[in-house]
């Protein structure tokens, strides 16, 4: 079992999403910091892209403005490497496969895993052009998250949850990441299916929010990934609040989560 | 090569880079595509729409004022411009909705760049009454109004995409975005031979029509090949569709990208001379990039143009020496559209002017018992006002 699945025995997971070098690179390590602190110790990291396609407007935004300063994938697994030195956490990479690609697969994962991130969420990478990436991620240890979707068929679901590793990474809705007002109605029955299709603990991300939203898919699912809600928390507090912010929101969600 | 039959890669390229979301829809459109392939119904009802509402064939006409201009090569335009709608987007759009129609899809979506390949859905929705919601990038609702007017008139909503450089590969991003949250109802209507598989595999076979012409015309009337084809290349339907008689043989094939203000500058929508291997809206292809994998804008007068990508299969066939890719700069264009203005009566679109601009090449070289067809795939009333712009003129 990798570092990441054994995260998941103690407990429901907070996996936090952070746009690597938004709104500033400073900025986004501390919040890295401020998460795990508060006890996340998987997190999320995304590396700004200019098409990203399963993105809603939130991160959208964030991500163009990070490329506007210059922000690249050295500078972002950087910063990881940089946090990850000092204390103990289990990043995952959110990057579009051309970032790998272009980058060379191979030199990728070398770059990644020096880094010390230990997972790759590859929002555009399907199981059937995985093949290349996944040598080169088992090479590196580096566990390969793919995500499985609500429209993905028991044969699809099957080879998902046979593949990944670490754990599998299920889209709660059809539609883009981004906060929405209410869950859809068959998410139980499907991170039912996710889950009797893996070994794997099963995390479920886009459209959540709000603390109620989180605990009510940790009924069922092992793990909840926000993002946009927290690009727009970081958006609206001030720089000298940001940690103690940051430290209120994360015991909200686990607290809620871990309610018995 | 994926389970429905129809090759998912072309070399190394092509595939279905996407969200798993759309796997299942994708699948699922592979299958109904295959079926209506091998149905001579659906054949049937496309060529009726072709033949009554299309208007093809079109014609393919012996240039003789352009050809004695040059004082070389015969020169044979193939008429895409006389397509109803005014391009030969129509011939895949008219497929592709007969399609969704089969497949019980209500709702089309489509991106668009030059407004062609919009107009040309929001036509065929309004003729088989579906509900058409099109992305534009805003910069180029900026410069071709007129399109947008006609879209909107034919009931076609206009949703403008203000993300990223504004223009066709982001109009492309937010459709597929769209495509991911409402994949139940909707139906995409991809404009070009780019995308996902199968994708380009459909878009191309619904502009194969215009090769299969093309080549039984010029048997007809000069009982032979053609020594030369030439077509522009955006995304690359057009010249897919009438390069592909003459793949492997001994006609040359010049496909024209778009040179902006030239190969040597960053404004440019040269994928094929000056791009390098990446993934974009679901296919691995040559794409204008930077060394971490940033898609960087491209550049060109014609909107059609103005893509950093190019089709998989074009790809493949620089790859492997099957087509020669070649460009021409704006101003090139420009000389062509006046040149083909002044001695034919054509006003050819923006797009179709540049690969009129190879000529400047290939026609003087060849001699006069020679043939070269250009496919003239658009043409250039969606143009005046960017025409005008650049002569100072206003409208």
């Amino acid at each position: 079992m990798s570092r990441i699945s054994e995260r998941f025995a103690s407990g429901k997971l907070l996996i936090p999403y952070i746009m690597g070098g938004w709104p500033d690179m400073a900025t986004s390590a501390a919040v890295f910091r401020a998460f795990i602190k508060v006890g996340c110790p998987v997190i999320e990291i995304g590396i700004p892209y200019s098409d990203p396609v399963a993105d809603g407007p939130t991160i959208q935004r964030a991500s163009e403005r990070a490329l506007d300063k210059g922000v690249n994938t050295d500078q972002v697994l950087n910063m990881i490497a940089g946090v990850a030195a000092e204390t103990d956490v289990s990043p995952v990479l959110m990057v579009y496969y051309n970032l790998i690609y272009r980058y060379g697969i191979k030199r990728f994962a070398q770059a990644a895993r020096r880094a010390g991130v230990e997972g790759l969420i590859v929002p555009d990478l399907t199981v059937e052009e995985s093949h290349d990436w996944r040598s080169a991620a088992e090479d590196y240890d580096i566990d390969t998250i793919f995500l499985a979707s609500p429209t993905s068929s028991e044969e699809r679901l099957a080879k998902i949850g046979g593949l990944a590793k670490g754990f599998v990474y299920a889209v709660s809705l059809t539609g883009v990441t981004g906060a929405r007002a209410a869950l859809p109605e068959y998410l139980k029955e499907f991170i039912a299916r996710v889950k009797s299709n893996t070994e794997l603990p099963v995390a479920v991300g886009f459209g959540i929010s709000q603390p109620e939203q989180a605990a009510e898919v940790a009924r069922s699912a092992d793990g909840v990934i926000i993002g946009s809600a927290i690009i727009d928390l970081i958006e609206r507090t001030p720089t000298e609040r940001l940690t103690r912010t940051i430290n209120e929101f994360g015991a909200g969600f686990l607290s809620a989560m871990r309610q018995p | 090569m994926s389970k429905g039959g129809l090759p998912g890669h072309f070399g190394d390229f092509g595939g279905q880079y996407v969200p798993e979301t759309l796997m299942t829809p994708l699948e699922e459109l592979e299958a109904a595509y295959e079926l209506a392939k091998n149905d001579p119904g659906f054949q049937a009802e496309l060529d009726y729409y072709l033949v009554n509402y299309v208007g093809r064939p079109t014609p393919l006409y012996h240039a003789q004022n352009l050809s004695r201009h040059f004082g070389g090569a015969q020169i044979w335009l193939k008429r895409e411009d006389l397509c109803h709608t005014g391009a030969h987007k129509i011939n895949n759009t008219i497929g592709q909705a007969l399609l969704a129609k089969r497949m019980g899809k209500t709702r089309i979506i489509a991106e668009t760049g030059a407004g062609q390949h919009g107009v040309a859905t929001a036509t065929a929705s309004a003729l088989f009454g579906l509900d058409c919601h099109i992305y534009m990038g805003e910069e180029d609702i900026a410069r071709q109004s007129l399109n947008v007017f006609k879209m909107k008139l034919l009931g076609a909503e206009i949703i403008p995409v203000t993300s990223g450089s504004k223009t066709l590969k982001d109009a492309m991003n937010e459709a597929l975005r769209d495509w991911v949250t409402n994949v139940k109802n909707t139906f995409y209507i991809i404009g070009s031979v780019a995308g996902p598989h199968p994708y380009p595999t459909i878009v191309r076979d619904f502009q194969l029509v215009i090769g299969k012409e093309a080549k039984e015309q010029i048997h007809a009337a000069r009982e032979r090949d053609p020594d030369t084809v030439i077509a522009c290349v955006g995304g690359g339907s057009n010249s897919i569709g009438i390069f592909y008689p003459w793949l492997r043989t001994a006609v040359k094939l010049y496909g024209v990208e778009a040179a902006g203000l030239g190969l040597e500058t960053d404004q440019h929508g040269a994928a094929l001379a000056k791009g390098s291997k990446g993934i974009l809206h679901g296919s691995l292809q040559y794409l204008l990039q930077d060394d971490f994998g940033q898609v960087q804008p491209a550049h060109s007068i014609s909107a059609g143009l103005d893509y950093p990508g190019v089709g998989p299969e074009h790809s493949y066939f620089k790859d492997e020496g099957l087509v020669e890719y070649v460009s021409a700069t704006d101003d090139e264009a420009l000389a062509a559209f006046n040149l083909l203005s002044r001695t034919e009566g054509i006003q050819p679109a923006l797009e179709s002017s540049h690969a009129l601009a190879y000529l400047v090449q290939a026609a003087p070289r060849l001699s006069a018992e020679r043939i070269i067809i250009v496919n003239l795939s658009g043409r250039g009333d969606k143009d005046m006002n960017v025409i005008a712009d650049r002569l100072g003129v206003g409208l």
